[in-house]
């Protein structure tokens, strides 16, 4: 039969089981994209190019949804702002008395912290570049909890960038397009963020799991935390700076000890992606086997001239030893000879002397021990100071040098 | 005489494309991040729907690839791991696609219980993938925080059987 007669029309196939079909293949494929979907070791994942091409689409989607929703945020903020302006302007003032207070001694702290710095010689953390970002799209749910924010790789974004809002943390860059990027929140189930607990600088791991308060994981010490501490990033792993602040302890209905976030005080909007690199980017692990280090074991033969140097630096270093423990050796029998004839020492003590005083400086010359602690139980007068330095050059705590 | 009738054509394009079309913008719009006196909109598995209602309407291959491009666009709007919701949403059609004789005919009661037991069922699938994937345990409440806005949807369910069920005996 020819095709233009049609003959696929009286063709029956049984819907049951043909739907049957595609159901059992629907469900194996499903399997294989589970089990091809990892996460790569910078947070993102290995299906990022699918990933990306959906989200490169529904960022401006969610841009378009969201604008009524600032809109009217922003009337009801002018609203609410003429009907409330005298009693806010209270609230205001107020808290301005109160911040002034902490104005002059926040400005006096900096100065002395300035100074521990400059003495201390620290390296502090470079400034870490923002980028401004818009909240357009969010998942919510129990198994994934993310924000699609509308910068990109354009603005500089990478993936393990930390985004912050004018409360603390708030999560992770995992994947970035060129115009949008994928924020998995501190309340994720997957996430997991090295953090400190302020008042005993204690550590933990808080780890999401798809509810508001994420738990605190794998704390150090016993009492370490109580409710009301506050919790910050702990910069531990390198992937996030130090010091940022995320939320208040609080003991959860599971009994588990949970962080009330920060970043739950108000809408997360807008937000800051910090451009922080984690610093296990900047190293390149196989630059560290490279030849500088590997060339230390295969380091040539020195050149005859080379070796004659080395040999006499040695020769002289061995020679000033001995010339050293020479003098030491004499500066102790000078002690004790001087030790012998003092008539106020008993006969039990002057007979312990020059034992006491042998024993330094025959067994161990270049001892780190002073002679003059040495010689000092035995009640009488101590050698001449200079021969004490002489004797133990190398101590750094001897009577001498203090 | 007898009047002319107007006859509507009911075919893959009324009761499979337009409801997921609608399942997909109903996803991005409550994906909106909208916050109001603290609360924020509920996030349900809408497709959920469809996966209960195709097969009790009439098996086709076509509502399953539909459903299985569904779930797959649930991962990748939501940024569940890839395979999740089609294998939940898939798990659901082959099973009430096995059990659509046992349903035929039942409503009510009947018919809201099984759209119960589904919807754990392909919760408590996805409970265990991710709970093995992430190597930590969802929070149970969050886990019903979605379920109960997925099961407040039943009555879209119900309304797409009634509407688009022909009872014709060829498909039972």
């Amino acid at each position: 039969m020819a095709f233009r007669d049609g003959p696929f029309e009286n063709l029956k196939v049984p819907l049951a089981w043909t739907a049957a079909v595609v159901a059992v293949v629907g469900v194996v494929g499903a399997g294989v994209l589970l089990m091809t979907d990892r996460k790569t070791p910078e947070g993102g994942s290995s299906v990022q190019g699918v990933r990306g091409g959906v989200e490169a689409v529904a960022g401006p989607v969610g841009g378009v949804l969201s604008a009524p929703v600032r809109w009217a945020g922003s009337v009801g903020d002018a609203v609410g702002g003429y009907f409330f302006a005298v009693s806010e302007n209270r609230k205001l003032k107020a808290e301005v008395a109160e911040l002034k207070a902490w104005k002059a001694e926040a400005v006096a702290l900096k100065n002395v912290n300035a100074r521990y710095e400059a003495l201390l010689g620290l390296r502090l953390d470079p400034p870490v570049p923002t980028v401004a970002a818009r909240a357009v799209l969010e998942s919510r749910g129990p198994f994934s909890r993310s924000k699609l924010l509308d910068v990109g790789a354009a603005r500089g974004v990478h993936v393990g960038n930390p985004v912050v809002d004018e409360n603390g943390l708030v999560g992770r860059v995992t994947g970035v397009t060129g115009g949008v990027s994928r924020m998995v929140l501190l309340t994720d189930v997957a996430s997991r963020t090295p953090v400190l607990i302020e008042r005993t600088d204690a550590r933990a791991v808080l780890t999401g799991d798809g509810s508001n308060s994420p738990r605190l994981d794998f704390i150090r010490g016993v009492g370490a935390l109580k409710a009301g501490d506050r919790v910050l990033s702990s910069g531990d792993g390198g992937g996030l700076p130090r010091g940022l602040p995320v939320g208040v302890v609080a003991k959860g209905m599971d009994g588990a000890w949970r962080v009330k976030l920060f970043s739950d005080r108000g809408a997360v909007d807008y937000v800051r992606v910090l451009l922080f690199q984690n610093f296990a980017q900047l190293v390149d692990p196989n630059a560290l086997n490279a030849p500088p280090l590997a060339g230390l074991n295969t380091a040539p033969e020195p050149t005859a001239q080379q070796a004659a140097a080395i040999g006499d630096a040695a020769a002289r270093r061995q020679a000033q030893a001995q010339a050293q423990a020479e003098r030491a050796r004499a500066a102790a029998a000078a002690a004790a000879a001087t030790a012998a004839p003092n008539p106020t020492s008993s006969p039990a003590a002057g007979g312990a002397t020059p034992a006491a005083t042998q024993r330094p400086t025959t067994a161990r010359p270049a001892s780190p021990r002073p002679s003059s602690t040495q010689a000092a139980p035995s009640g009488q007068t101590p050698p001449p100071q200079a021969a004490a330095p002489q004797a133990t050059a190398p101590g750094p705590t001897t009577e001498g040098q203090r | 005489m007898r009047r002319p009738v107007a006859v509507r054509v009911v075919g893959p394009l009324q009761w499979v494309v337009y409801p997921s079309l609608a399942a997909v913008a109903a996803t991005v719009i409550l994906g909106t991040p909208i916050q109001l006196f603290g609360l924020r909109l509920p996030e349900p598995v809408v497709p959920m729907v469809l996966a209960f209602s195709w097969p009790l309407i009439r098996p086709s291959m076509v509502a399953a690839v539909v459903l299985f491009a569904l779930g797959l666009f649930l991962d990748l709007f939501w940024n569940a791991p890839l395979g999740l919701w089609p294998l939940c949403l898939m798990a659901v059609y082959g099973v009430l696609l096995l059990s659509r004789n046992l349903l035929a005919g039942h409503e009510g009661l009947i018919r809201l219980g099984w759209y119960v037991a589904c919807t754990l069922g392909a919760f408590g699938l996805a409970y265990v993938i991710v709970t093995v994937r992430a190597g930590n345990a969802p929070s149970l409440y969050a886990v019903f925080g979605q379920i109960a806005p997925t099961l407040l949807l039943y009555p879209l369910a119900n309304w797409m059987i009634e509407r688009f069920d022909d009872g014709d005996i060829r498909f039972r």
